[in-house]
């Protein structure tokens, strides 16, 4: 077990091409730190690096203290799970958990030993006998789970173990590979496009676009401070709302207009982000849909009220998603993430007003339809603000949040 | 995506409705091995003749009644050709076992290099070994011999063995260059973060999924070189070191054709490349279709 100080990480290939830029990132000892990022955005480079399975361009990589970047990738201590589980086809279960420790001679009693601990740890026992083709995806998941495991290496290093695996055994093995982390405390590097794995298993999450890393925090911190309108976007399913307002001074304080509605600026928020200077400016108004309320006879009117008339709705059983068109132009679409299409919940909405589809998440038993017209109200303290030009989040970065940051804090 | 409706449009000719295909398939068995047998009875014909002939008594080898079953069976001509051709045989084996095992070994190394170790210029190097291929034995026959002589190798069956393992060389590469090339990088790549070296990962992870493209060569190495004439006749010079396919000529008598030795000679020669396609044929089809599409 050991500490992973990644410092200036480079990697440029032959082509030309720089998959991952100046990379820089402490994973603490016993971390489970995930990558997450679109497709292409430099994950499995940034991993392969790592393990040593692709030379370093520029940067240094520590491990445990020492620089790894010129040790080859068996003496560095490193276990891998691949994507496809690359398990060799013509050994057993056993035979393939125990290999590296064949590799190593280690006695045979202790290889055995091993092999049954491991076995037993991941459910396995019954299937030592077997070959990876008569073993299903998810048996096969555990046994290249076995493979890394029997080791105790210093750290693990997982691209995407779960993506050839359906839904419901995603979602199980998550919490299972989570557990076992948590109990091995073994370093870990965990790679995944899926930001619902990424917000579920990590202990810090690191956004990758590009090859460019975007903000590492814990998954709170991510989803409640994302650093930029990139991360904003891409972390939380449905996305962010993100349309641009203008903000302006009146006699009670700042206001945003956002399409048609004008909102009122809690002062304490406004001076959070430093919204003073953006007095007459345009900026990016972001909100979450679950941040968005159907205004009732119930609750009170808020003041950041407006009218909205559904385009559309999906009932998802625990909620009900809602669209409506807000009159304000959408961000650059270079800025935000492109939404996978996989979780598309719906196509843009067919009215074909200008402006930029929201989305809300009401009461499930709101009986709202396509064409209602309805009165929603904003959840001020959660508006978020971004800067249109450099797409970096507004919000002062000396805040006092800074609770759980890891303790290696050095350069 | 709409489901569109299943039904034919009506300008389609009756023939290619459904129900013909059916028909059409369930008559694809009997074409299919009518035509094999038509093509077996073409090959086999030789092969009749061959046989028969060689039970055939030296009288009545007569070519207009090749067709026709001996009146009298005999084994003499069989006894005859064993007598003549069993130290050539010999010969032929201790030529083509070592060479086999040899060259299929050389390719393996380089197939594995070339695929799967990836050094800089390796595709410059195998398109070298491809053109391996493309030099024709005559070309090279002079200046081989000059050479070989030169190395002032003691023997001369392993010095005919050294020349079909360099000539073997560019075939052997490419069947296993190409069948490498189907094993997935991750397998490897899993391996030596296991711990293996590159060589332990050959061994180890490598080789054992690798038996179709050792059959594969081994059939083919095999029966190359056992079947060869020209090298054999051009390399050794000592009568007694000739391989079976040169004594088999010199059977082809100068005054009399004795058809009946000549065949059973034949026939003879060619049975250790029929017990071996026999034995491993099974292996020869899967390892080229494995070879093709996947490991
Ligand atoms: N050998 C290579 N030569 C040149 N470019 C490469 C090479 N390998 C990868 N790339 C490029 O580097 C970028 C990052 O690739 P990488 O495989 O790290 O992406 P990823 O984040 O793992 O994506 P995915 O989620 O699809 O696996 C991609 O744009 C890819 O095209
Ligand atoms: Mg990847």
């Amino acid at each position: 077990m050991a500490e992973i100080v990644i410092n200036g990480l480079t990697k440029r290939y032959p082509n030309g091409f720089e998959a991952v830029k100046d990379l820089t990132l402490d994973i603490g000892e016993g971390e489970l730190l995930v990558l997450v990022g679109p497709s292409g955005c430099g994950k499995t480079t940034a991993l392969r690096m790592i393990a040593g399975l692709e030379e370093i361009s520029d940067g240094d990589l520590y491990i445990g203290g020492q620089r790894m970047n010129d040790v080859l990738e068996k003496d560095r201590d490193i276990a891998m799970v691949f994507q496809n589980y690359a398990l060799y086809p013509h050994m057993t279960v056993a035979q393939n958990i125990a290999f590296s420790l064949k590799i190593a001679r280690r006695p045979r009693a202790e290889i055995k030993r091993r092999v049954h601990e491991t076995a037993q740890l991941l459910a396995i026992e019954e299937m030592l006998d077997r070959r990876p083709k008569q073993l299903s995806g998810g048996q096969r998941q555990r046994v290249a789970m076995g493979r890394a495991i029997i080791r105790q290496p210093q750290v693990f290093l997982m691209d995407e173990p779960l993506s050839n695996l359906d839904a419901k055994l995603r979602v199980q093995m998550r919490g299972e590979i989570d557990a076992l982390q948590k109990r091995l405390a073994v370093t870990t590097v965990y790679v995944t496009h899926d930001q619902v794995e990424a917000m579920t298993m990590g202990d810090r999450v690191a956004v990758l676009r590009d090859g460019k890393l975007q903000q590492v925090d814990t998954p709170f911190q991510i989803y409640e401070r994302p650093a930029n309108l990139f991360v904003a976007s891409f972390i939380g399913s449905p996305p962010m709302n993100l349309a641009e307002a203008a903000i302006k001074q009146t006699k009670d304080g700042l206001t945003v207009s956002l399409g048609e509605a004008e909102i009122a600026i809690p002062h304490e928020l406004a001076a959070r982000n430093s919204l003073d200077a953006w007095v007459g400016k345009s900026v990016i108004a972001g909100i979450r849909p679950e941040d968005i309320y159907e205004v009732t006879r119930k609750t009170a009117k808020l003041q950041a009220a407006m009218q909205v008339k559904i385009d559309r709705v999906e009932a998802l059983g625990a909620s009900l998603l809602g669209y409506f068109s807000v009159d304000a132009a959408a961000p650059r679409a270079e800025s935000v993430s492109a939404i996978p299409a996989e979780e598309v919940l719906s196509e843009a909405p067919l009215t074909g007003t200008s402006g930029t589809s929201f989305c809300a998440i009401f009461e499930p038993r709101a009986m709202l339809k396509i064409g209602d017209t309805t009165e929603v109200a904003l959840d001020l303290s959660r508006l978020h603000f971004f800067d249109p030009e450099t797409d970096a989040s507004l919000l002062a970065e000396d805040e006092p949040e800074k609770k759980k940051k890891p303790e290696a804090k050095k350069k | 995506m709409t489901a569109t409706p299943t039904t034919l449009p009506a300008s389609v000719p009756a023939r290619s409705r459904p129900g013909w295909r059916r028909v059409k398939k369930a008559r694809a068995p009997a074409i299919k091995y009518t035509a094999l047998l038509i093509f077996a009875v073409i090959i086999l014909m030789p092969v009749y003749i061959l046989i028969v002939t060689g039970f055939k008594g030296v009288a009545e080898t007569d070519p207009a009644h090749a067709w026709a079953l001996p009146h009298l069976w005999t084994t003499s001509a069989w006894r005859q050709a064993w007598d003549q051709l069993s130290p050539n045989m010999m010969n032929s084996l201790e030529l083509a076992i070592p060479a086999t095992i040899l060259s299929t070994v050389l390719g393996c190394l380089n197939g594995f290099a070339l695929s799967k170790w990836r050094f800089p210029g390796a595709n410059i190097v195998f398109t070298f070994f491809l053109f391996g291929m493309f030099i024709p034995y005559q070309a090279v026959m002079i200046p081989l011999t000059e050479l070989l002589a030169k190395l002032q190798f003691p023997a001369q069956l392993p010095r005919l063995a050294l020349a079909h393992i360099i000539y073997g060389i560019p075939i052997t590469t490419l069947i296993f260059r190409n069948y490498y090339a189907t094993i997935p990088e991750d397998l490897m790549e899993s391996s030596r973060m296991d711990g293996a070296g590159m060589l332990r990962t050959l061994w180890s992870v490598v080789l054992p999924i690798s038996v179709p493209a050792f059959v594969v060569t081994m059939i083919w190495q095999f029966t190359s070189i056992w079947n060869d004439f020209l090298f054999a006749v051009f390399i050794i010079t000592d009568p007694s070191q000739y391989p079976v396919t040169v004594a088999l000529n010199n059977t082809t008598g100068s005054l009399v054709s004795a058809y009946d030795l000549q065949m059973s000679a034949a026939l003879l020669a060619s049975l250790p490349t029929l017990v071996v396609y026999i034995l491993l044929g099974r292996y020869f089809m899967r390892g080229l279709m494995a070879g093709a599409l996947k490991g």
